[in-house]
């Protein structure tokens, strides 16, 4: 039991009962699908076939039909993959180390940012198997199975090879929690259904779960468990793919810096993300009483802090290399500040160092439309940063004799935008028929301040009388 | 148990005993089935199941029908030819009129390879880049597959009596040929021309060197080409002489050149060469001082030179000119004179004049006997323009009677070609012996096409006493027949077997010694025979007045000017349909598959382009009246004024691969006297706005001041301190001692038990011929991919050679920002200096590829290798991003058996693929590959080693690569072997497994990144006295 403080602002506005909530949330996934959702989906869809044709002939005829050459050995395919993964740092960073530091304000925002990790590790991990000249092998011959190719094992040195465990381990516990966090949820769906089909689906999908205490009390115990689990992958997941460039040879990759400034990265992207998707979801699905102001607000603090650390590592990296007296250090920084990729730098450096800086004014953080923005804003200046630091390294290293530019092909942004209409088509799905918010959690957040306080088996003996 | 005694009746009829139930109670069926037993009547049921069981198992056969297997075993075996074991026969490599005494490696009866053959005086053991690559025109498609009368399949009985009565009827016969230098040739043709009486044969040469032979004959009495030994040269000038490009016998020439430049302990000086040329060739890149001048004034030079020697001599000098104040010339003539005995003159003009005063300037200084040799003369050219220039005349007035085009292509290599092709026309008879479809063979009525050379017999004398001969590696794959048996034929010869006739005809002129057989499978089996007795050499009885006169008098240029040049890759153009050719890059421009038009670069500027990444515009050429529309390349040291254009493009019937590629200048080089030039003036460019682009495979042109890369120094220094110009970082460590990057490390190093492989690369005396990039296209079935893919940067070549130029350090003062001075850095200066770095798969014992790979498809061998398993390969690329050399290529697209990527001829039909290297994986579409340092002749080496229960000898071993380097720049070996030459050279010393090199000229390339890799560079020292890149480093 938590006593709030009167002053604290309650977390979910609007006077909401426990009953008002299960409306709210489970009529979206009962009501028949809204125009604008099929409209949504369509597009979705379209970009995915569109995305599809454009993943299809470069299974067909090879890596060949992107823009990569002899110099720039990854391009696209890597910053995508870096891009992605980034995304997918904020759901178990605010599901599992929130939850940990009981910052019970994400409970309206966990369900959704949990959804978009799982979307966007999917879309990630596309990436290091589509990239591969041979897929076909590649996607198992990169696991350490036994084999009969006279007991071929992997290279445990290599850096890719921890990214596939590391990806893998982080894609597991996050689809895990996800799902242990839906059940109780699924289970006032089914409760609720009207039809037979709903109820047999979301009758499975919540594994028969009975609102009893003891259950409730597992619940709990298996989210704090999973979210022991998670905290640290939250952050080993990027130092681990951060590593793919640290531990390489070529200058610009080769920054013990890398670890810390890629997870700060990532979270700074992934918060963004969160923004935009749920700046939307609140609208659409009028949840302006779940999803406050407060609750932007908090996300667009952790963009400031993030995005400075990004800020301090990109000016930290230019120090080390003048520092450094290597001199091909010190080119690559120059060119890519000054060389012919300097448009993608500074793209770059607006997006990530300026742009969340507004963010000190309260006017702007506490601004719906600015929010939004800015949040693509930073989204769009992380796939810059990734993309000047994979290219802009690869363009111009040791030999002058193989520097050489990466012009994309329609392929390589036709593989971009598969990943697009699969993470779109997978959040619309989830949006739809997945309640949005964790309305079991959610529920024991409803009085927080006042007379009343809100434990979740409050909750969820008040859920039980209504079922009855 | 109780016994039951119950009986269970069949039926009624057992219980009555009817006699028809007992009659059939023991068969299966007892009751008649209404069924043909009787085979009389027909088919009946069993018969109907066995056919019906026959019919499925046949269908089911037929579906799972067994692959036709191609290969067919030798039914008798050949005593020679076993299965995986490479046959080498010595031979001749003669496309054109391009000579070089080869080997070649056969599998299984299949050419695959060829290298020079080391026991040849004339071309000193290197192949050039055209022999090396010639191997595939032996699997080209555009080969005649049989003889043709009017463009149509014919027979040989056919050929023989049409033209045997064709010719008989003609009062007049033409032969033109190239310059042709085969003894027995030379009998066949005399033979046809004993049989028909008036028969006139005129050689030429595309490129020729009419101007030095008339020189010669007026300064010498005779019209031959000297010999030339640079290796005895101090002091070398050439005035637009690409002696070192694509020039007559190059790979001799680089041989010489490079062992003048060597240096070691013993060796502590070497030659120096001065360049006055207006294009930027091979030569000028390798050169100590360069100077740019326009082609008007190459005569001019070289009267000045002789002025300034003569002045320096004591002597008369001629006219004086204003080309004596041109820069380093004077330092030229001092050099020159004082190296007297020791130096040589060269010049690449095709005037007469100029060269009797190059002759006079040579006879002033002593040079013959000594570096020049005209007793030992060389009959590589033999060409006579002005002959040639007559006989179109004569073919268009249709004078020229029969005309036999025997293997040569005029209609395009000849300036007047267009209205030769329609001269050809109106001759009674035509005939060409071209073993393949070309401009002049489209042309003629008949086609008797010759043999490859790769399957012919023949015998050459290249030069006096210096005999080669070519052997059949491969019975004709067509049917062709050989063209001195088709002269021999058609002169009614009784023997027309040329194996037997080359004999007869060497025991005729009174050649061989004792058993003349076996003097003869001697000499095959060494390829070459030497016979050779020096004599006097003729003295100079020129007038170097009068030609002086006549080139200081003559008429300085006007506008731009033009010199028409041959490039490296494909040189005259015989061989414009092998995509290894079309594919190698320049050695200078590193452009490939087109010709375009080299300008300056402040020439550049004024046509308004900006550089960019190859991108340019096309431009409308017009040269004396002749207009073609080739892209602009800025070329760093073109002299202003001047644009170069090279020759050999432009084919119109040359083949798949030949044809639309660049402009033909032949037709440029038509002058009025009938004497082809090279040079033109009033040459007028107009951009025509069309945006294109020139596929290179390097568009840096500096290593922008980058030590840890190229390092060198100048002659004075390397005196002085054999270590001069290495680059080397010092590190300090925590108790402040200075220390070699070397002497700190988190490796544990490689056990080298058995061998440990190295490769040193002397950038010295590196000329960046490129002769080795081909060599390894052809060992390691490299791919060609295409304009479209180079331009996408995916060229594969496993072996590059990084071309750097100097920039102009001048500019770069205190007050210069960081940002300029990478910018001055990286821009070349207006007559750059050249370093040539040959950079391929380094072999890192630390290597940064091994350790990323995810699925261990790199590993490192237990001999030093850094290897790559294709199969294994999953292509993440990872590899080729860490390695700092950028020297792995990816399969991006499947290259063999694509559509796409016809133009690659050895892996898209089945008779191309016959030069792909059995020992060599093709590899597959999405796989990473490398330089292997040629692992399957190391392989091989051991193998052969280990049967005869003994180590390998040193240089028994060999890469494609250092094999067919003419300078012997490479040196391959092992350096666990103490006595090896790689490790005499390097001076290896072994230290905590690892073999470090004491020589103080040797470096690795991005030494600090500590990936030690076993390819060692030797600095690279030039004679002059101030370096530009080390100077401001």
């Amino acid at each position: 039991m938590i006593a709030e403080s009167a002053i604290r602002e309650p977390l979910v506005t609007g006077g909401k009962t426990a009953h008002d909530v299960t409306n709210d949330i489970a009529g979206r996934v009962e009501d028949k699908p809204a125009p604008s959702w099929l409209l949504a989906m369509a597009i979705s869809l379209g970009c995915l076939a569109v995305g599809g044709y454009a993943v299809a002939m470069t299974l067909w005829d090879g890596i060949g039909m992107w823009g990569l050459n002899k110099t720039v050995g990854w391009a696209w395919d890597i910053t995508n993959f870096v891009w992605w993964v980034g995304i997918g740092h904020a759901g178990t960073l605010i599901s599992a180390i929130l939850l940990l530091f009981r910052q019970r304000w994400r409970m309206s925002i966990n369900r959704a940012a949990e959804a978009m990790t799982i979307f966007a590790v999917i879309c990630a991990a596309m990436f290091p198997v589509l990239h591969m000249g041979r897929p076909w092998l590649g996607f198992y011959w990169a696991l350490p199975l036994p084999n009969t190719f006279g007991s071929l094992w992997v290279n445990f040195n290599s850096p890719l090879l921890w990214d596939v465990f590391a990806i893998s381990t982080y894609f597991s516990v996050s689809l895990v929690f996800w799902y242990i966090g839906l059940i109780p949820d699924f289970a006032t769906i089914r409760d609720r259904a009207k039809n037979k089909i709903s109820a047999a689906v979301y009758g499975a999908l919540s594994f028969g779960w009975d609102g009893a205490a003891k259950t409730w009390s597992r619940y709990e115990t298996v989210a704090l468990v999973l979210a022991g689990l998670a905290t640290p992958l939250v952050l080993s997941v990027h130092t681990i793919v951060s590593f793919d460039f640290a531990t390489s040879v070529i200058p610009g990759w080769h920054t013990t810096i890398f670890p810390p400034y890629f997870v700060a990265g990532a979270i700074f992207s992934g918060f963004a993300m969160v923004l935009t998707l749920l700046i939307v979801t609140r609208k659409v699905y009028k949840l302006e009483d779940y999803i406050t102001i407060q609750h932007i607000e908090m996300m667009n603090i952790v963009i400031i802090i993030t995005g400075s650390i990004v800020g301090i590592a990109y000016i930290t990296e230019f120090f080390i290399a003048a520092y450094s007296g290597v001199e091909a250090e010190q080119y690559a920084f120059i060119n890519r500040a000054s060389g012919p990729y300097w448009w993608a730098y500074w793209s770059m450096m607006t997006c990530n160092v300026i742009s969340p800086q507004l963010f000190w004014f309260k006017k702007i953080r506490t601004n719906i439309a600015s929010t939004f923005i800015l949040s693509i804003i930073v989204n769009i200046g992380m796939w810059f940063e990734r993309f000047v630091i994979i290219v802009t390294s690869l363009h111009r290293d040791f030999l002058p004799s193989s520097w050489a530019m990466f012009y994309p092909t329609k392929y390589d942004m036709g593989v971009y935008l598969f990943t697009f209409g699969l993470f779109f088509t997978a959040f619309f799905l989830f949006a739809k028929f997945f309640p949005v918010i964790n309305m079991a959690e959610v529920k024991s957040i409803l009085k927080a301040t006042g007379e009343g306080a809100g434990s979740s088996s409050q909750v969820a003996q008040e859920a039980e009388k209504i079922e009855n | 148990m109780k016994e039951t005694k119950k009986v269970y009746w069949k039926g009624l009829e057992q219980l009555t005993n009817n006699v028809e139930f007992v009659k059939n109670a023991d068969k299966e069926f007892p009751e008649y089935l209404p069924i043909n037993e009787n085979e009389e009547e027909g088919p009946n049921r069993r018969d109907f199941l066995k056919m019906m069981g026959f019919g499925i198992a046949a269908v089911s056969l037929a579906a799972c029908e067994a692959p036709v297997r191609k290969a067919i075993p030798y039914v008798k075996k050949p005593v020679d030819v076993d299965p995986s074991v490479p046959n080498y026969y010595a031979s001749t490599y003669f496309v054109g009129n391009d000579y070089n005494s080869v080997v070649v490696k056969t599998r299984e009866g299949r050419p695959i390879k060829i290298d020079g053959n080391k026991y040849s005086e004339v071309t000193g053991g290197g192949s050039s880049t055209q022999a090396e690559a010639s191997v595939l025109s032996l699997y080209d498609k555009q080969r005649y597959t049989d003889p043709q009368i009017a463009g149509k399949k014919a027979t040989w009985e056919d050929v023989d009596s049409q033209v045997g009565a064709a010719l008989g009827a003609a009062n007049k016969i033409t032969i033109v040929s190239y310059t042709n230098f085969s003894p027995s040739t030379q009998a066949a043709i005399a033979a046809f021309t004993e049989r028909y009486g008036n028969v006139d044969h005129v050689m030429y040469d595309p490129n020729s060197s009419h101007g030095v032979l008339e020189a010669n004959l007026a300064s010498f009495g005779k019209r031959t080409l000297a010999t030339y030994d640079y290796s005895k040269a101090k002091t070398i000038v050439s005035v637009n002489a690409d002696f070192l490009g694509a020039s007559l016998n190059h790979s001799m020439n680089n041989k010489q050149f490079a062992q003048s430049r060597k240096l070691g302990d013993n060796k502590k000086d070497m030659s120096r060469l001065y360049t006055f040329e207006s294009n930027f060739s091979l030569t000028g890149a390798n050169s100590d001082y360069r100077t740019p001048i326009k082609p008007s004034q190459e005569g001019k030079t070289v009267v000045a030179l002789y002025n300034l020697v003569a002045k320096g001599l004591g002597q008369a000098g001629l006219g004086s000119t204003s080309e004596e104040k041109l820069p380093n010339i004077q330092k030229a003539a001092k050099d020159l004179v004082a190296a007297k005995g020791a130096s040589v003159v060269v010049a690449g003009s095709n005037d007469v004049n100029v060269q009797i005063v190059v002759n006079g300037l040579n006879s002033l200084l002593g040079s013959y006997g000594t570096t020049i040799d005209l007793d030992k003369e060389s009959y590589l050219r033999q060409g006579d323009d002005k002959k040639m220039s007559q006989f179109v005349a004569d073919a268009k007035s249709g004078t020229a009677g029969a005309l036999v085009f025997f293997n040569c292509n005029p209609v395009y290599d000849h300036p007047k070609g267009a209205e030769l092709a329609t001269a050809i026309g109106k001759a009674s008879i035509s005939i060409s012996t071209s073993d393949r479809i070309d401009e002049t063979s489209k042309a003629c009525k008949v086609v008797a096409p010759d043999h490859h050379y790769l399957e012919s017999w023949n015998d050459f004398r290249p030069v006096k006493g210096h005999y080669s001969l070519s052997q059949p590696t491969i019975q004709n794959i067509f049917n062709t027949r050989q063209a001195q048996v088709s002269f021999l034929t058609w002169a009614g010869a009784e023997n027309t077997d040329y194996y037997t006739y080359i004999q007869d005809n060497w025991k005729a002129q009174g050649m061989g010694e004792g058993n003349f057989q076996t003097f003869f499978d001697k000499c095959l089996l060494e390829g070459v025979y030497k016979n050779f007795t020096a004599g006097e050499q003729p003295a100079f009885a020129g007038d170097v007045n009068a030609a002086g006169s006549a080139v200081a008098s003559g008429k300085a240029g006007s506008g731009l000017e033009l010199l028409v040049y041959e490039n490296a890759a494909l040189s005259a153009g015989f061989q414009a349909n092998n995509p290894w050719l079309q594919e190698m890059p320049d050695p200078i421009t590193k452009a490939c598959w087109e010709n375009y038009v080299t300008v300056s670069p402040k020439h550049w500027d004024d046509l308004g382009l900006k550089l960019g990444d190859m991108d340019t515009q096309l431009a409308d050429v017009s040269v004396n009246g002749v207009t073609m529309k080739l892209p602009v390349l800025s070329q760093p040291g073109q002299a202003d004024g001047t644009v170069g254009i090279a020759l050999g493009y432009g084919r119109t019937s040359g083949g798949k691969v030949a044809d639309g590629v660049g402009a033909n200048v032949y037709p440029v080089l038509a002058t009025k006297s009938g004497v082809n030039s090279l040079a033109a003036s009033g040459v007028s460019i107009t951009l025509t706005g069309e945006a294109y682009k020139v596929a290179q495979t390097q568009t840096a042109q500096t290593y922008s001041g980058r030590e840890f890369v190229v390092q060198e120094s100048v002659l004075k220094n390397y005196q002085e301190d054999p270590s001069a110009g290495r680059h080397t970082l010092p590190i300090t460590d925590a108790s402040g001692n200075k220390n070699h990057p070397y002497a700190i490390t988190l490796w544990n190093g490689h056990e080298y038990n058995n061998h440990h492989w190295g490769m040193a690369i002397d950038l010295n005396s590196c000329t960046g011929c490129g002769s080795c990039t081909v060599a390894c296209q052809v060992e390691n079935n490299i791919p060609v991919v295409g304009k479209t893919e180079v331009l996408n940067r995916r060229e594969m070549s496993w072996l590059r050679i990084d071309r750097y130029y100097s920039y102009d350090a001048d500019q770069i003062t205190d007050e210069t920002g960081i940002k300029d001075e990478l910018n001055i850095k990286e821009t070349a200066a207006a007559n750059p200096e050249v370093v040539f770095q040959p950079m391929m798969c380094q072999q890192c014992n630390n290597a940064p590829c091994e350790t990323v790979c995810p699925v261990a498809a790199t590993t490192h061998s237990s001999e030093g290798l850094n290897q790559m398993t294709y199969n294994r390969c999953i292509g993440t690329r990872y590899c080729a991003n860490n390695c700092p050399y950028k020297v792995r290529r990816f399969n991006w697209f499947k290259y063999h058996d694509n559509k796409q990527f016809d133009k690659n001829l050895a892996m898209n039909n089945d008779l191309g693929k016959m030069v792909l290297n059995p020992d060599v994986t093709v590899r597959a579409r999405g796989v990473m590959e490398k330089c292997t340092f040629c692992v399957q002749r190391i392989q091989a080496g051991k193998l052969e080693a280990r049967k005869e229960s003994r180590r390998p000898e040193d240089g028994e071993i060999n890469t494609a690569c250092a094999s067919s380097c003419p300078s012997e720049a490479l040196v391959f070996g092992d350096m666990k072997d103490p006595n090896s030459r790689i490790s005499q050279l390097l001076k290896i010393e072994r230290k905590d497994k690892m073999a470090m090199a004491k020589e103080p000229r040797a470096f690795h390339a991005l030494e600090e990144l500590r990936v030690m890799p076993n390819v060692w560079y030797l600095t690279k020292i030039r004679n002059k006295d101030e370096s530009k890149n080390e100077a401001h480093a």
